[in-house]
């Protein structure tokens, strides 16, 4: 070792010395502080604290009191028996929610009771008060493993295909925002990132960020509620890959009822580029997307979703070259409401067409998909789907496939799905058997359940 | 500019006669059991609309884009609670369009706040519990002590949202409280015979049904909340109401009665369908109704092993 690095070396221990001292003086004072008054009368200061406290306790009951009283007074009222309980205090509302504001003109006086002082459940503190506002958070793991042979689509056998980790809360009291976060093995992307202005006049409905277009059904889904461990075709060859059609811009929809029936038109507007999908070079070239969806409840037990998509950008092969998409998408549903029988079935299906302007000629691509679920049991499931899928830049090349699938939940957090997948890939004219298996386990904030 | 005028105009035609349409106060409520309380406080002067049915496992509703329909022409949205509709409700919400029932605002009750709330869990909260509500037993409205306090908190906030009004809801509210203190009595005394009775229940929705009426739940099919019945955990279950001397297990309508069925019949326990709330059956047409067809139900299976 030579004199310098030696010398650097001793430089670095003294200054790391210092700073270690310079972090521990301030604990140690702050550790010492307590013990320096006798312990005597560290006791007598605290009965006092105590004598303190429980006087001001119990002014803040007697005060109330007479509120119930003077209120009970004022309607008429004979003195009700109270709940042998103490009225909780008020629980922050569905996580994501704000804790609900009592309106002081609530004549149930006993609902006031949780403004008392330390029974607010760990807000109460000082220190505390900070997490109180913290988003929910959820982290969904999804694993698969795939056994069989494929040569085109060459998924490795074992993968943690994505962590998603969720954070929701509301912003103020006119929006609030959602950040899903997806976490491969390496790297992390922002799957979906948006403020959502949920108190808009006219009925409106705004987001504004990166999120998963309101193109068709699927589309619209995260990975991790799709009721099949892979993408369909006609999402990976006609919307851009796996991950499907995920853009940065702003969103505004609102509902249409025609009498009772629930329909809602979406318009969305996007930078022009898009995974796969869309590249723009100018700054002027947006993608569009409009969405208009119609759902009846045909019974009680059943109902119908119906999509009608279509969305347009440039695709960067030469100057305004535009791809355009047109998409239907149809669910039924049928689920009886009283569910001791533990029956239920989906039905779904979708098409999507694809027009490439592109050199050499335009691309006139068509994929559907068409695939059922059916609850067996109250946590196991069986499905099936079929699917086939042009190539967005060649017409003449189409992709088949055939899968059967079986899902299991061992509770609402965690799932377990077997997917026997069979699909022709027109490039290599390759026939891949495979066997996909997922499991995927959901922590911390409940979700909503999809629909 | 004529047309203009003319939209305008038609505009406004448009919207008077909507506000006249108004003239109700839409309640929609996530219960079957709240719409009902609300009604009869409400009387005319409201019109409600429950999101899930008596029948249906609150747990698990649906959030159908008809409910999001519901919700924007809501003024009024009365929710029990507890993380009860956390499956649901929070997106419909926001997708409503409607900000007067976001939390916060006057158009947005929480019945379960006042009421006299069980298993308020005090310690650590994990997923090991099964599907746990960390703010308490959910399922309060089974006691009716609870359902007069939840008739309060509407009949107060219906008047701050219809001054109007205010003098009908109290009237209507001292009518729900007598009859209930009348029924309160009655059930009271048809139910003092059997205090102290051990039961097993599916699911633990009946704690408070359980204290107001003094039965004693000594345990459940269900081995955790949501998680359904195990082998292992159905044998102790029969070891339990053998060595207990159990006499019934009471199953809520949604559930599957095949495990039920078992234990009965290894035990000689009976099963009785115990609704948890209004519009279980038909007969079950309001709150009052509710609880007369579960003490009935109640009462016959008692007789029956006698």
């Amino acid at each position: 070792m030579s004199t310098d690095s030696r010398a650097a070396s001793a430089r670095c221990w003294i200054l790391g010395a210092c700073t270690v001292f310079c972090l521990l003086v301030p604990a140690a004072a702050r550790a010492q502080e307590p013990q320096t008054p006798p312990p005597d009368d560290a006791v007598t200061a605290l009965r006092k604290e105590i004598e303190a406290l429980r006087a001001d306790y119990e002014q803040r009951i007697s005060d109330l009191e007479k509120r119930l009283a003077d209120l009970q007074v004022a309607q008429g009222q004979a003195p009700p028996a109270l709940p042998e309980e103490t009225a909780p205090p008020p629980p922050p509302q569905e996580t994501a929610q704000a804790p609900e504001a009592v309106p002081p003109a609530e004549p149930t006086a006993v609902a006031e009771a949780p403004a008392e002082p330390g029974t607010g459940g760990g807000g109460g503190e000082g220190g505390q008060t900070s997490n109180y506002f913290n988003p929910s958070m959820s982290v969904i793991g999804n694993f698969l493993a795939v056994a069989g042979r494929n040569h085109t689509e060459n998924l490795p056998a074992t993968e943690l295909r994505e962590s998603e980790v969720g954070l929701q809360a509301i912003v103020d009291p006119y929006a609030r925002a959602d950040f899903f976060l997806s976490f491969g093995e390496e790297g992390v992307d922002v799957e979906e990132g948006f403020i959502t202005f949920t108190a808009l006049p006219a009925g409106l409905l705004a987001k504004v960020g990166r999120i998963r277009t309101s193109f068709g059904k699927v589309n619209t889904l995260h990975l991790h509620v799709l009721p099949w461990p892979d993408e369909p075709l006609p999402v990976v060859n006609l919307l851009g890959g796996d991950e499907g059609w995920i853009a940065t811009g702003a969103s505004v929809s609102r509902l249409f009822p025609v009498g009772d029936v629930f329909t809602e038109g979406t318009l969305q507007v996007f930078r022009g580029q898009a995974e796969g999908l869309f590249e723009g070079e100018r700054r002027g070239d947006l993608s569009y997307n409009g969405h208009y969806r119609v759902f009846a409840d045909l019974t009680e037990a059943s109902n119908l979703d119906l999509g009608l998509s279509y969305g347009f950008g440039p695709n960067g092969t030469e100057e305004d070259a535009d791809t355009r998409l047109e998409g239907l998408d149809l669910t039924y549903r049928w689920k009886p409401l009283q569910t001791g029988s533990y029956r239920s079935a989906i039905l779904r299906g979708e098409v999507y067409r694809s027009r490439r302007e592109q050199p050499g000629g335009d691309q006139n691509a068509v994929g559907w998909y068409v695939s059922g679920d059916y609850q067996l049991a109250r946590r196991w499931f069986v499905g099936a789907r079929l699917e086939a899928a042009d190539h967005a830049d060649d017409e003449t090349r189409r992709d088949t496939g055939k899968a059967a699938l079986l899902t299991f939940w061992p509770s609402e957090f965690s799932q377990l799905r077997a997917e026997l997948r069979r699909r022709h890939y027109s490039l290599t004219d390759e026939d891949a058997n495979e066997l996909l298996l997922q499991l995927q386990f959901a922590i911390g904030a409940h979700g909503a359940h999809p629909f | 500019m004529k047309r203009i005028f003319s939209v305008v105009l038609a505009f406004a035609a448009l919207a008077s006669f909507s506000s006249a349409a108004e003239a109700k106060l839409r309640v929609v409520t996530s219960l079957q059991d709240l719409s009902s309380i609300a009604q009869a406080i409400g009387g005319d002067r409201v019109e409600t609309f429950a999101l899930a049915k008596g029948y249906q496992d609150p747990h698990f509703v649906d959030a159908k884009p008809s409910f999001v329909l519901q919700l924007s022409r809501a003024d009024l949205l009365i929710v029990a609670g507890l993380e009860l509709e956390i499956g649901y409700l929070p997106p419909m919400i926001d997708q409503s369009r409607n900000s007067k029932i976001h939390p916060g605002n006057p158009g947005y009750l929480d019945a379960s706040v006042g009421c006299n709330i069980l298993q308020r869990p005090a310690g650590q909260v994990t997923r090991a519990m099964g599907d746990v509500h960390p703010y308490g037993n959910p399922h309060y409205w089974t006691d009716p002590g609870n359902g007069r306090v939840v008739a309060r908190a509407i009949a107060g906030r219906l008047s701050q949202l219809d001054a109007a009004g205010a003098a009908t809801y109290q009237k209507n509210l001292a009518a729900f409280e007598q009859r209930l203190t009348q029924k309160q009595a009655e059930w009271g005394a048809r139910m003092a015979p059997y205090a102290g009775t051990k039961i097993v229940t599916f699911h633990d929705s009946w704690p408070n049904f359980a204290k107001a009426f003094k039965l004693n739940i000594v345990g459940h099919v269900e081995p955790k909340p949501g998680i359904p019945p195990s082998p292992t955990h159905t044998l102790e279950t029969i070891n339990l109401i053998q060595s207990q001397k159990v006499p019934v297990i009471l199953v809520e309508p949604y559930f599957d009665r095949k495990t039920p069925d078992y234990i009965a019949g290894k035990t000689g326990a009976a099963v009785v369908v115990f609704y948890p709330s209004v519009g279980g059956t038909p007969a079950i047409k309001d709150y009052f109704s509710l609880f007369d067809a579960d003490i009935d139900a109640f009462v016959a299976a008692m007789k029956g092993k006698k």
